[in-house]
């Protein structure tokens, strides 16, 4: 009986001389498990020969379209990763107003003005990747192709907060009081339209 | 030759030897609550952190995602703990000077990392794997709990093989849409029955009971 108990409390399988992710080490001198990458190392067929997709420009200009075709997946996917990452700062629709901020972050510009309209789709793609100002880099949290679905993501939202009340279908145009137009589009959305 | 026992002993041995069977019943049954206690499996009990992290701040209260810090969930056996630059995103600039921060600016300036206590720890020869649990709507509140309410991470499941098993066998009963996966404040419907029978047949889901299923 005592066998039992004394042979269900060893724990030398329990422990293994293989290291599991992110263990400390007594091995190595920093106390990591999980090594570094030697600088310079290169996954096999993870060569960054695309420049394009690696680092949004070409010719040193931030390039003005998504380098490979952004299907409704990739808008989702984009959806989904911008609100993983970027809605803690720049809220659900971009203006900035994220919770952080409201807790005392420097308060990102919103993403609905002239200026952020005009800036080609690779800005967004080297914002994530290196940073900008205030806000960190996101190169260690987020896929090349995923910044590229955010990036693309953006774009929509942009678009969706700036409907022109002439691009409205002539029925659904006629249903809005011509005093109220200019905030119907923006009361509910912030201040999309300035 | 004279009896060394007394005949009143032939009692005795009658009555040990018929409970000698409760003796062992006992003994089992106590060994099976003492193996599945808090004690032996460390469940509900918080761990001392270097810094005092706390979900219940930053999920429930700031609405981070659960994917924000722990990002390889979805595409690795591993979770991930965030490294100490994914905390300096916001600490680069929010509460700067907050004495509990200390160890975290300390790690990033000198790129040495925060040496967090693990919660969850299987032991080595089991395998265990969060993407597949993820993809097949498995909820990480399912196994963890409401971490959103935990101002420390403490375990909420035995981590046991027969809690793998129990779900392992009757996956219907815990299952939930994949959308929902991350949602910590998902109730299940109350014909999760229905609902999880339909998830198996529409995410393929099978019982993997098999030994070398997670001891390989
Ligand atoms: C921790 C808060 C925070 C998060 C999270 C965050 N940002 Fe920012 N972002 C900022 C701040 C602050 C600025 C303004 C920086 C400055 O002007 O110094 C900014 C600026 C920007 C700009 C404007 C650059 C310009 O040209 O003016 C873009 C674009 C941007 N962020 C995109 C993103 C995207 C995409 C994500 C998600 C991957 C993201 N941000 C996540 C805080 C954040
Ligand atoms: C702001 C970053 C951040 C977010 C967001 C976050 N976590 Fe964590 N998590 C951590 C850190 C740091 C640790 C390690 C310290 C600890 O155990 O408390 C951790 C530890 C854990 C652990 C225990 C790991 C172990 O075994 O040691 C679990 C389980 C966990 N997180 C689940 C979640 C879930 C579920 C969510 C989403 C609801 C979530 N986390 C969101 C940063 C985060
Ligand atoms: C997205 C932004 C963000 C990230 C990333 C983040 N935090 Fe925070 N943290 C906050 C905010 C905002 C508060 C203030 C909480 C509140 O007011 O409810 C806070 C508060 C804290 C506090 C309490 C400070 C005090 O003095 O009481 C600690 C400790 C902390 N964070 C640790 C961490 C650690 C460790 C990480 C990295 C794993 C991390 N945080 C990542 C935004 C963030
Ligand atoms: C089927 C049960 C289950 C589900 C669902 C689950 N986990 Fe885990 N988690 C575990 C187990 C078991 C471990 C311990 C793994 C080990 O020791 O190898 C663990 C460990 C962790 C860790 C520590 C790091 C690691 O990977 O060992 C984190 C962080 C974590 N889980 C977060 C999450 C998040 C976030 C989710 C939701 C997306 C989630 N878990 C869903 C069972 C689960
Ligand atoms: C709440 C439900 C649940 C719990 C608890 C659970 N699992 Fe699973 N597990 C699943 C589902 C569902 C699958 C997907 C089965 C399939 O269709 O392949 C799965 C699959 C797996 C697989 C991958 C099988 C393969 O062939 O690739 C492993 C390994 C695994 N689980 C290990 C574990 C371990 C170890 C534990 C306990 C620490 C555990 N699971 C606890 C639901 C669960
Ligand atoms: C769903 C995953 C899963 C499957 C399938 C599974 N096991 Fe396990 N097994 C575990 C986990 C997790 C542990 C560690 C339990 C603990 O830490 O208490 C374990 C522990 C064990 C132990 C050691 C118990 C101890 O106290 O050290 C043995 C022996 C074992 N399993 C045998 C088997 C056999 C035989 C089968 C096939 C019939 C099997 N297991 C199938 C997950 C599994």
């Amino acid at each position: 009986m005592l066998l039992l108990f004394a042979s269900a409390c060893r724990q030398d399988m329990h422990d293994q001389p293989k290291v599991q992710p992110l263990e400390a080490s007594r091995f190595y001198e920093d106390g990591r498990a999980s090594r570094p990458l030697v600088a310079g190392t290169i996954a096999r067929g993870h060569l960054r020969e695309d420049t394009k997709f690696y680092t949004g420009m070409a010719g040193g200009k931030e390039i003005a379209e998504v380098p490979f075709p952004v299907t409704e997946k990739v808008l989702e996917r984009g959806r989904d990763r911008f609100n993983i990452f970027c809605t803690p700062c720049h809220d659900h629709l971009g203006n900035g107003l994220g919770m952080v901020v409201r807790r005392g972050f420097r308060r990102p510009p919103s993403f609905h003005s002239d200026r952020m309209r005009e800036l080609p789709v690779g800005h967004f793609y080297d914002v994530i990747t290196s940073g900008f100002g205030a806000m960190q880099d996101y190169s260690a949290q987020i896929e090349p192709k995923d910044r590229w679905a955010i990036a693309a993501y953006v774009r929509t939202l942009q678009l969706s907060q700036y409907a022109r009340l002439a691009d409205l279908p002539a029925g659904i145009r006629d249903l809005i009081p011509a005093a109220d137009a200019s905030k119907k589009g923006g009361a509910k959305k912030g201040d999309s339209r300035k | 030759m004279s009896q060394i026992f007394h005949r009143s002993t032939n009692t005795f041995s009658r009555i040990t030897i018929f409970g000698a069977v409760f003796i062992l019943g006992f003994l089992t049954w106590a060994f099976g609550e003492l193996s599945r206690s808090t004690y032996a499996t460390q469940a509900g009990v918080d761990r001392e952190q270097p810094v005092p992290f706390s979900h219940a701040h930053h999920v429930s209260g700031i609405g981070l995602d659960c994917r924000y810090c722990h990002t390889s969930v979805e595409d690795s056996s591993f979770a991930g703990i965030p490294p100490t630059k994914t905390c300096m995103n916001c600490h680069s600039q929010i509460w700067l000077t907050s004495p509990t921060l200390e160890p975290v600016r300390e790690s990033y300036r000198t790129d040495r990392s925060i040496k967090w206590t693990r919660v969850y720890d299987l032991p080595d020869f089991a395998y265990f794997n969060h993407s597949i649990h993820v993809s097949k709507g498995v909820g990480c509140a399912t196994c963890h709990g409401r971490v959103d309410k935990m101002p420390l991470v403490y375990q909420q499941s035995t981590l046991q093989m027969e809690w793998c098993l129990d779900c392992h066998r009757n996956p219907e009963k815990y299952v939930r849409p994949r959308a929902d996966v991350f949602r910590m404040d998902y109730q299940p419907p109350d014909d999760q029955l229905a609902l999880g029978r339909r998830l198996v047949k529409e995410y393929s889901i099978e019982n993997r009971t098999s030994c070398s299923t997670c001891h390989r």
